[in-house]
């Protein structure tokens, strides 16, 4: 317990450090874009590859459940399309994306901190923390809704591709998918991504400016970015949900 | 100059530096030296605001950096080129982008007066024509090099440099301490170097602090270092069979 409230402390601090006007801006536009580069683009082609397939497994799966000759074929679309919208690319593209963006982040600030990298801004003058961590956090927040959008949209041309080969035909499918749909839902899952692309990118970034050591410090704190932030997402889905939804 | 007056530091239970007094005079290489682990690197940090002291004062030309607000340190801290013992380049920036750097954040040079400097500041360290080389792609004795670059580009009151030796050869580690020593005089700036290498002591040490368990052991210079009758200085400079040769 005492160790949680030493990291919630840390972390606060650091984040009060974080929200700050940045020192320069044309060298904090720079920063941004490179950021964004790094946090959004170089995830575009994870993003459509693990969306088209889960998008196909989903329609797949969805179809096999249905052997009632009562259950219309459009409801493949519509199964498909929920759970794309509502849990898939919000939380588990967000999930996948703590691995590879967080550990990346915090990698990164931890190998800049052992290698004094850190310790050569501060001694310049410029606040790291909000240096090296507020264009993470604004790359992420801000390109994190057009990688969950993309995914929805990839999903569900791979649910088509998975409905065709269980024999739903496109009209069927594409009926399923406009079917009643709430245009609420992707409100939903864009507060839910906004929460997540934050918890992201803090927390990997808490572990990795707050490392100590060496090498095998940085992959600690990999690691620990990786399996909080997974955790928090989980934590923060089932509260979101409950707040919005329920 | 930056004095130090009577410097405590602890980390929890351990008394890592102890009433630590001492003048680092301006236009002079001052050398603090000692064993690994005497506190030689605690007391760089703490120079440069990286450790919170426990008590005691450290002025910058009578400026108590300890006192002054977060917004003037930081300004201070302007003043302070640092040359860290691994180089401490930003591995995502070239050569050219890790010197400029400090001009990008606090200066409003165009790009040409910028490209000036930090050409000026390459062929001042002989090191012309490496600009868009990545730090991966250059040796380690160059790193050290265009590390002192990026900390005299803006042309600095002081000089801090942790270990500026390790890790390179001979040759290289001479060519590293002539030239902090010539910065040094050229621009007429306090310069401390921490460091455990004997050559470098020799070669440069013109005001020397000898830290031993976290105490100052001794004070002076090099040759008054080859004639002390300090038994724990004895042991640490002549440790090698060279020196203790030298000696006798």
């Amino acid at each position: 317990m005492i160790k949680l409230l030493h990291h919630l402390g840390l972390y606060f601090s650091m984040m009060k450090k974080v929200i700050s006007k940045p020192e320069k801006w044309s060298v904090f536009r720079k920063q941004l874009v490179l950021e964004m580069e790094k946090v959004g683009i170089n995830s575009v082609s994870l993003v459509i590859i693990l969306s088209f397939f889960v998008g196909a497994v989903v329609s797949i799966q969805t179809a096999f459940n249905m052997d009632s000759p009562l259950l219309p074929s459009y409801l493949v679309g519509l199964a498909s399309r929920d759970s794309l919208i509502l849990e898939f690319s919000p939380t588990m593209i967000s999930l996948i994306l703590a691995g590879k963006v967080g550990s990346s982040i915090a990698s990164e600030i931890g190998s800049m901190r052992v290698s004094e990298q850190i310790d050569a801004l501060e001694i310049m003058g410029i606040n790291s923390a909000s240096f090296l961590i507020l264009p993470k956090i604004i790359a992420t927040i801000f390109f994190f809704p057009f990688l969950i959008i993309m995914s929805m949209g990839i999903g569900m041309i791979g649910a088509w591709a998975g409905g065709l080969s269980a024999d739903v035909t496109t009209a069927d499918f594409m009926y399923g998918l406009k079917y009643e749909f709430n245009s609420f839902y992707i409100t939903y899952a864009m507060i839910k991504t906004i929460f997540f692309a934050f918890i992201i990118s803090s927390v990997s970034a808490y572990f990795g400016y707050h490392t100590k050591g060496g090498a095998i410090a940085v992959g600690k704190a990999g690691t620990s970015a990786v399996v909080t932030s997974s955790i928090l997402i989980l934590l923060f889905n089932y509260i979101l949900t409950n707040l919005i939804l329920s | 100059m930056i004095e130090m007056q009577n410097i405590e530091k602890h980390f929890e239970d351990n008394h890592v530096l102890k009433n630590i007094s001492f003048l680092f005079e301006k236009g002079k290489t001052n050398l603090i030296i000692g064993e690994s682990g005497s506190g030689k690197t605690t007391l760089i940090k703490i120079l440069i605001g990286l450790h919170k002291i426990d008590s005691g004062t450290v002025l910058f030309d009578g400026i108590d950096f300890n006192t002054i607000k977060t917004k003037q340190q930081r300004i201070l801290r302007q003043e302070i080129g640092m040359l860290f013992q691994g180089g401490a380049l930003y591995d995502y920036m070239s050569v050219e982008e890790n010197i400029m750097f400090p001009l990008n954040m606090f200066t409003e040079k165009t790009e040409a007066e910028k490209l000036e400097r930090v050409n000026f500041c390459l062929k001042r360290v002989n090191l012309e024509g490496i600009n868009n080389l990545m730090p991966s792609e250059i040796s380690g004795g160059m790193t050290k090099r265009v590390a002192i670059a990026r900390a005299i580009v803006m042309q600095p009151k002081y000089l801090l440099c942790d270990e500026p030796n390790s890790g390179l050869d001979p040759k290289t580690a001479i060519i590293i301490d002539n030239l902090i020593q010539e910065i040094t005089k050229e621009y007429n700036i306090t310069t401390i170097v921490n460091t455990h290498d004997m050559n470098s002591v020799m070669e440069i040490g013109e005001n020397i602090a000898f830290i031993n368990k976290g105490e100052i052991w001794w004070k002076g210079n090099k040759d008054g270092l080859l004639n002390s009758d300090n038994k724990e200085l004895n042991n640490f400079v002549f440790a090698s069979k060279l020196f203790k040769r030298l000696k006798n």
